[in-house]
């Protein structure tokens, strides 16, 4: 959605409210991903425990592991609004570095569930095993998705920028793409807690 | 994204053509974009009135043979979708898009590429759940496409698949206009024009949008976990591996019963367009309307399980959601108050689009009327997968959505194209659709009550219900013929000169004020607002008796343009046409229907869609 | 509409970098502490009420530094607290329909 407007309009017409249609937009996109996101998380807590067979939760998850992950993307939030501050004051170097920084991290993130996925697979849990496995994989795999459009979003400003394409004065496309990563991160925060660190009941033992 | 400077290559500047069908490829004008909507939507209008008196001379005698189990199930699937997503839906898409900008006094929506997308994204998605009449087979377990029924096991072949894919695509479509139309009426409403100045019409429109936006990620993730069933073996409503085919009920209905809201709120604007308009009188009670309004869309989200009272949620879920259902009863029987007020007293005009507002009311009471019985659980009962509730749900879509289209279509067909549809043939096709519903759904209460189900393809004759079924078959042709009435006027009035002048009903809202068409960009100046009905103020002054009395002429200008300088329309800029559009919805379309093709096409339509974004990102924004 | 970024009611001083990362700070301990309590004995009974405030006053914390919620027009809140709490009230009551809160 980031892209949905025309690029660069002269922009004669003032709005009404004064605020931007674009980063209204984007607003309103979020409150509707959050109904997305809602629904599938719905579904996760419901079917939470009622899987007929294994391995269960609380057999594969390895906290520690996944807390990193989600460190990581929470350090991610950091570095993409240190890019915005960047492009605020007209560094574009610093934009160009807080950008690249930011999709690294997003990379490692999605790595990490990559292999997370792997192991989880390796112990016999698939999308076809238990309820489980088929709302825990949908869940995270759609926020895992969210993640990678993020990255590409990322990239392509920064291929801009590094072009020498893109001008302080366009700061707005950085906010937004920030808008939708923070969104992401948000949503981890969420899935990480509900998910993950819930199950811990059987951890301590 | 990015606006980027410097020659670009030729197939990456922006078309220049307005002319011929290519024109129409290419348009973001939210006027060409209206009426594509609008004839798509109403061909797909036909295709589903064909699939319904198919249906009705299945059923037109006992024992027929006709059709085939098997076929009765996917016209019954296939014309409950078409009807509610390709053609109610789109249809008021069509009045958004032609209207609202109009109403607002805008030069365009907020985003015109964005509504472009829309309107083919809405063609690729109807054409690809239409596809399964050529390829396979059509979707057959009714539009709410209950668990396990469209398990593999249940629902083999490809038909639920069309199902999964159709809807994910249409949702897509229905979302981005959504998106665009919430920030159209926030933020491109001409100077003056507060919210509670604006036309209900806009009121409607911008309720329906938030519920579009909030209810279609509902539906995406129902469908996205019933493809990963069908597709990938999941256990998500599947009972052998652990799964709540509950679930999927809870889920659609969720989405369901706003989307109850989305295909009669915009009808509702339309109407309380039409009855000050043709009553000569403001909107009677406009705050309580708008509030009424307002209050449905939120309250729509605390009903859902209404359509689920027999399941077995136990008393206490019954119980809330038929307190629920009966307190959403009020803010509509409100609004039906306000209209009814606003035509007391009235100088009533009855002209065609004024005949299908009161045909919407009456026949959205007795459907409004017939929902409030089965709001009660013991009722609901009895009434459940009777042809009670088919007679329920086509007094209030097919007496309430379509009458209020039809008098939308008849009110702005002059404003959309110039032409005054024929007084004479509307009313033929008024007083035809009127008496041939009446017939048609009337029956089928008793049928109902006496306890014919639905979705049978055939009766044995001795069940009694030989012969209200023959009188439902009857009417539904008469409604078929009608419909021909209306194709002929319109089919007439096109091969006519165009003849409608700007104001032909002395109309109250900001659209009346411009030429019929209007030009592309709308309104020379960008008109001030002052009052709610804007464009009535502009026209008549309250005489010492409180009734209207013309505004002197010369006077009647004086705020919108006269005194101000009107820009030269030269000047006027307006947004550069695009062929990214079509190319991203074909890269989504594709991408869709790869999933029950090949890998590659997949592959091929995620290729599509890329191109299509980037082209779409990094287009010039004008012609060079 | 991409260069008309001086909306003038949208826009208050943002955090400087100082600020963002203090911030940031805050967030990793919550994260911390969160992880740590999970392995914490006798907070067992409280746990899950515990680990929502936290990773509410987390999410809290990104919407409104991060994405400048606290300091953008309100209508912006509106428009993403609306789908959230629209999101939170269809969990809960789909819960309490499937029995989860007591079953
Ligand atoms: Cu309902």
């Amino acid at each position: 959605m980031i892209h949905a407007s025309s690029p660069a309009h002269p922009a004669p017409v003032e709005t009404t409210t004064g605020l931007n249609n674009r980063k209204l937009l984007m607003w309103i996109f979020l409150g509707s991903d959050c109904m997305f996101f809602g629904s599938l998380i719905a579904t996760y807590l419901l079917y939470r425990g009622k899987s007929l067979v294994g391995p269960y939760a609380h057999e594969v998850f390895n906290i520690p592991y996944t807390s990193i992950s989600a460190f990581v993307l929470l350090m991610s939030s950091l570095t993409m609004v240190l890019a915005l501050s960047a492009i605020h004051r007209g560094d574009m170097r610093g934009l160009k570095v807080w950008l690249l920084a930011t999709a690294l991290l997003g990379t490692v993130f999605v790595g990490g569930q990559y292999f997370e996925f792997t192991t989880f697979v390796n112990e016999g849990l698939t999308l076809k095993t238990n309820l489980f496995g088929t709302t825990l994989f949908v869940l995270t795999g759609f926020h895992g998705a969210h993640v990678t459009v993020g990255i590409i979003i990322l990239l392509s400003f920064y291929l801009v920028a590094a072009r020498g394409r893109l001008k302080p004065e366009q700061h707005l496309n950085i906010e937004l793409a920030g808008l939708y990563w923070h969104f992401v991160d948000v949503v981890w925060i969420v899935i990480f807690t509900v998910v993950y660190l819930t199950e811990t009941p059987n951890i301590v033992t | 994204m990015a606006a980027v400077s410097g020659a670009l290559p030729r197939w990456l500047q922006r078309p220049t053509t307005y002319s011929g069908l290519w024109g129409w490829v290419v348009t973001v004008d939210h006027k060409r974009i209206g009426v594509m909507y609008g004839v798509t939507a109403f061909a797909f209008f036909l295709v589903g009135g064909i699939e319904a008196v198919t249906m009705r001379l299945q059923l037109a005698t006992p024992a027929n043979t006709l059709v085939n189990p098997d076929t009765f199930s996917q016209l019954f699937s296939m014309h409950a979708l078409t009807m509610i997503f390709l053609a109610i839906m789109p249809l008021s898409a069509a009045f958004f898009n032609i209207i609202i900008p109009l109403q607002i006094g805008a030069r365009d929506v907020a985003f015109p590429r964005l509504n472009a997308l829309s309107y083919w994204v809405f063609l690729f998605g109807g054409l690809l759940l239409n596809a399964g009449w050529l390829f396979g087979r059509s979707p057959g377990a009714g539009w709410f496409a209950y668990s396990n029924l469209t398990s593999g096991p249940f629902s083999p072949g490809s038909g639920m698949d069309y199902y999964v894919l159709g809807l994910l695509v249409l949702g897509t479509a229905s979302m981005a206009a959504g998106f665009n139309f919430v920030v159209t009426i926030i933020n491109m409403r001409a100077p003056g024009m507060t919210l509670m100045r604006m036309p209900l019409f806009t009121w409607m429109t911008l309720v329906t949008s938030f519920l579009l936006v909030l209810a279609m990620p509902v539906i995406t993730v129902a469908l996205i976990e019933l493809g990963f069933d069908r597709f990938a073996g999941t256990n998500f409503f599947r009972p052998e591996g652990g799964g709540d085919p509950i679930l999927w009920q809870h889920l659609f209905w969720v989405f369901g019963h706003p989307e109850v809201y989305i295909l009669i709120l915009p009808a509702m604007g339309i109407v309380s367009e039409v009855l000050p308009t043709f009553s000569r009188k403001p909107l009677f009670g406009y705050p309580v309307v708008v509030l009424s309004g307002v209050f449905i869309g939120f309250m729509g989200w605390a009903v859902w399980s209404h359509h689920m009272f027999t399941v077995g949620l136990g008393p206490i879920a019954n119980a809330t959601f038929a307190i629920t259902t009966m307190f959403i009863a009020l803010p509509t029987g409100v609004k039906v108050f306000s209209w009814i007020a606003t035509m007391w007293g009235g100088s009533i005009e009855f002209k065609t689009a004024m005949l299908f507002a009161i045909g919407f009311i009456v026949l959205f009471i007795i459907g409004g009327l017939s929902g409030v019985s089965h709001a009660s659980p013991p009722a609901d009962a009895q009434q459940q997968d009777t042809y009670y509730i088919v007679a329920h749900i086509h007094y209030v879509l097919f007496g309430g959505s379509i009458f209020g289209l039809f008098s939308g279509m008849y009110y702005w067909f002059p404003k959309a194209t110039g032409h005054l549809l024929h007084e004479g043939l509307g009313k033929l096709h008024f007083w035809l659709a009127f008496i041939g519903m009446n017939i048609t759904f009337a029956p089928m209460h008793w049928l109902g009550l006496d306890g014919m189900p639905r979705r049978i393809y055939t009766y044995n004759s001795n069940m009694g219900w030989d012969f209200w079924n023959l009188v439902a078959t009857a009417g539904s042709l008469l409604i078929a013929v009608s419909t021909l009435v209306f194709l002929w006027n319109v089919f007439t009035t096109m091969r006519k000169e165009k003849d409608a002048p700007a104001d032909p009903w002395d109309g109250r809202t900001l659209e009346w004020s411009i030429s019929s068409p209007p030009p592309i960009y709308n309104f020379r100046t960008i008109p001030n607002v002052y009052a709610r009905d804007a464009f009535w103020h502009q026209k008549y002054v309250e005489g010492s008796d409180g009734r209207p009395r013309p505004v002197p002429t010369g006077g009647a200008t004086a705020h919108s343009e006269g005194h101000e300088a009107a820009e030269s329309p030269h000047d006027i800029h307006m947004p550069g046409l695009s062929y990214f559009p079509i190319i991203l919805a074909l890269g989504l379309a594709l991408t869709a229907a790869g999933i029950m093709i090949h890998l590659a096409v997949v592959a091929a339509g995620v290729l599509i869609t890329f191109f299509g974004i980037y082209g779409w990102a990094f287009e010039p924004a004008d012609p060079e | 509409m991409a260069m008309n970024h001086t909306a003038p009611t949208s826009e208050r001083a943002h955090p400087t970098p100082a600020r963002y990362t203090a911030i940031a700070l805050i967030l990793a301990v919550i994260t911390v502490v969160e992880v740590a309590i999970v392995y914490t004995k006798f907070l067992q009974p409280v746990l899950i009420p515990l680990l929502l405030v936290l990773s509410a006053t987390k999410f809290a914390m990104v919407a409104m530094f991060f994405m400048h919620l606290r300091f953008d027009n309100r209508l912006f809140s509106v428009m993403f607290v609306g789908g959230l709490l629209l999101a939170l009230a269809v969990i809960i009551a789909l819960m309490t329909l499937f029995g989860v809160f007591f079953a």
